[in-house]
């Protein structure tokens, strides 16, 4: 920032930040008034008051079945999210090792270029034809959309790793595996993360398209089946739960790398 | 049979290729012999190629022709016994001051079953060079700096810590890359007083490549200067070896006698001045260990 010396935030800088959030809101809220006015039984357009109370609906008040579905859904959303998490972090592990074995590079370099090329929603189909329409196919197209990137992206911070402090760690009698552990995934693993955490928006995208064509259960998967009622009040309510979900997760990663790597873009 | 020299240098040369594979020879027959414990400086004109003999010295990178031998034993890549500062990327900006000249002991004393029990009891087995560590931080005067980032610490700093991360291994061969090449005047000075005092306390040999004439013979026992301006050049070679003649410790004051401005002259105006090319028959080679040339 250029101008260090200001700490302090006046309420003109708060006001402008949300300024256009306070203007859409009451845009939205005016035209629904509007509307409501004209037809009181209106779908598309519903006020604020609707929209929380179909929130209130999925979050504290039993279905049919007993169930809390917003919780229900995000939980299997979660969990599907959770397992594609272990995969991408394998993906660190195997771009750091096709960074250093130039016969890993040979071997997977291209082969990576090219599915990281191919847009995995039209892959899709044939994951719904090879692994059927559970759990795995879902977990597959985010695995095979967000992994590449992340292992192409890791294999490039290896590639453009002071070499000095790899022949630093030699002269300190480092075996390669521990040039790998203890020096380079070390150093580059926040900027791992951080390009982890700016790939979400893709794993987000990547699970609701998964669950919107074959799901039982998960936060992609409702909105597309409300659809078919023109429920907007809880379409509205799950896009902002998603929303906060991912500013949450978003944020959680960056108190990770502020609290963990306080060295990190120093 | 083991040799009386601690690192010899045979024949190197180094060519590279430009991007229209025009070769170009970097280096041309270098020799080299030197004994255990002595301070050599090597200086040059920009491009001579002395980083590079210094990393083919080090292991880092493969010569065109010749070798590089220490203790009679034919380099090939980095290891423990050359230990090495370069002028950056030299510290890991992950590490504190502390960890930073404590990872060589933890790397070399590397075990799965001690690593384990560090995870579970954090620092029970780096308790154990602690005392070590504190030594070499009190050394390089960085104690009440122990546990900051390299990015917090000034240039002088860093190289201090740079310097102590290679001594705590205690390396037979020190190899220094214009350690001190971006640091102010005043800091230069001290750093040159500690590496001295180091270099006397531990007996090392050291190879100091720089650019400053005044810094190579202020600190070397022996100073080594390759150029490429010489008489039908093709590549650089070594056109003058000698000593220097001041016993150590010296004072800052051998800075001001004559026959130390003529050395800088002389080494300026002969080795580092384009438009003047050496004749072959004038090269000084008049240390006890060079080798003379051969054709």
């Amino acid at each position: 920032m250029l101008s260090a010396n200001r700490k302090s935030t006046n309420w003109m800088d708060t006001g402008l930040s949300v300024l256009l959030f306070i203007l859409v809101i009451s845009l939205y809220q005016y035209f629904a008034y509007q509307r409501h006015l004209l037809n009181p039984e209106d779908k598309l357009i519903p006020t604020f008051s609707q929209i929380f109370d179909a929130f209130n609906r999925a979050t504290f008040i039993p279905d049919r079945n007993g169930a809390y579905r917003l919780w229900q859904d995000s939980v299997a959303s979660g969990e599907r999210i959770f397992i594609s998490m272990i995969f991408i972090f394998m993906g660190i592990l195997i771009g750091v090792y096709m960074g250093l074995f130039s016969v890993l590079d040979k071997l997977l370099y291209k082969f990576f270029i090219f599915f990281d090329k191919i847009p995995a929603l039209a892959i899709l189909p044939i994951l719904f034809i090879v692994f059927g329409l559970g759990e795995v196919s879902k977990i597959a197209l985010i695995v095979i959309g967000v992994v590449p990137t992340i292992i192409l992206d890791t294999y490039l911070k290896v590639k453009a790793f002071p070499q000095e402090q790899i022949v630093k760690a030699m002269t300190m009698s480092a075996s390669k595996t521990q040039t790998i552990f203890k020096v380079i995934l070390p150093k580059i693993f926040p900027s791992a993360l951080d390009s982890i955490r700016l790939n979400f928006k893709a794993v987000v995208l990547f699970l609701i398209s998964g669950e919107a064509l074959a799901a039982t259960e998960g936060l992609g998967y409702r909105i597309f089946v409300v659809r078919r009622y023109m429920a907007m009040d809880l379409i509205i309510s799950y896009v902002i739960w998603i929303g906060l979900l991912s500013i949450l997760v978003d944020a959680g990663i960056r108190f990770w790398i502020k609290k963990s790597y306080p060295w990190y873009n120093k | 049979m083991k040799s009386k020299y601690i690192l010899e240098v045979e024949g190197i040369k180094q060519t590279y290729y430009d991007h229209s594979d025009n070769s170009f020879q970097v280096l041309n027959n270098i020799n080299l012999q030197i004994r255990e414990g002595e301070f050599v400086t090597i200086v040059g004109p920009t491009g001579c190629g002395k980083s590079t003999l210094l990393r083919m010295i080090l292991g880092s990178e493969k010569p065109s022709a010749g070798r590089v031998l220490m203790d009679g034993k034919e380099v090939k890549k980095p290891n423990r016994d050359r230990g090495v500062v370069f002028q950056k990327y030299s510290l890991f900006d992950n590490l504190t001051v502390r960890q930073n000249v404590r990872i060589g002991l933890e790397l070399e004393n590397f075990n799965i079953f001690g690593n384990f029990l560090n995870m579970v009891l954090p620092g029970w087995k780096l308790e154990s060079f602690k005392e070590l560590v504190d030594e070499y931080l009190e050394k390089v005067n960085l104690l009440e700096h122990a546990d900051k980032f390299p990015h917090q610490l000034s240039g002088g700093m860093r190289q201090r810590v740079a310097i102590a991360q290679a001594m705590i291994m205690k390396p037979k061969v020190l190899l220094m890359d214009e350690p001190f090449g971006a640091l102010d005047a005043g800091t230069t000075e001290q750093m040159h007083a500690f590496m001295l005092d180091q270099w006397r306390e531990s007996g090392q040999t050291i190879l100091f490549v720089t650019h400053d004439l005044e810094e190579a013979i202020y600190l070397g026992t022996r100073v080594i200067v390759l150029s490429q301006y010489y008489k039908d050049a093709d590549g650089a070679k070594v056109v003058k070896d000698f000593n220097t003649p001041w016993p150590h410790p010296r004072e800052l004051a051998v800075k001001e006698e004559i026959q130390f401005q003529d050395m800088i002259k002389s080494i300026r105006n002969e080795g580092l001045n384009s438009n003047y090319l050496l004749d072959h028959k004038d090269f000084d080679l008049s240390h006890q260990d060079a080798i003379p040339l051969s054709i």
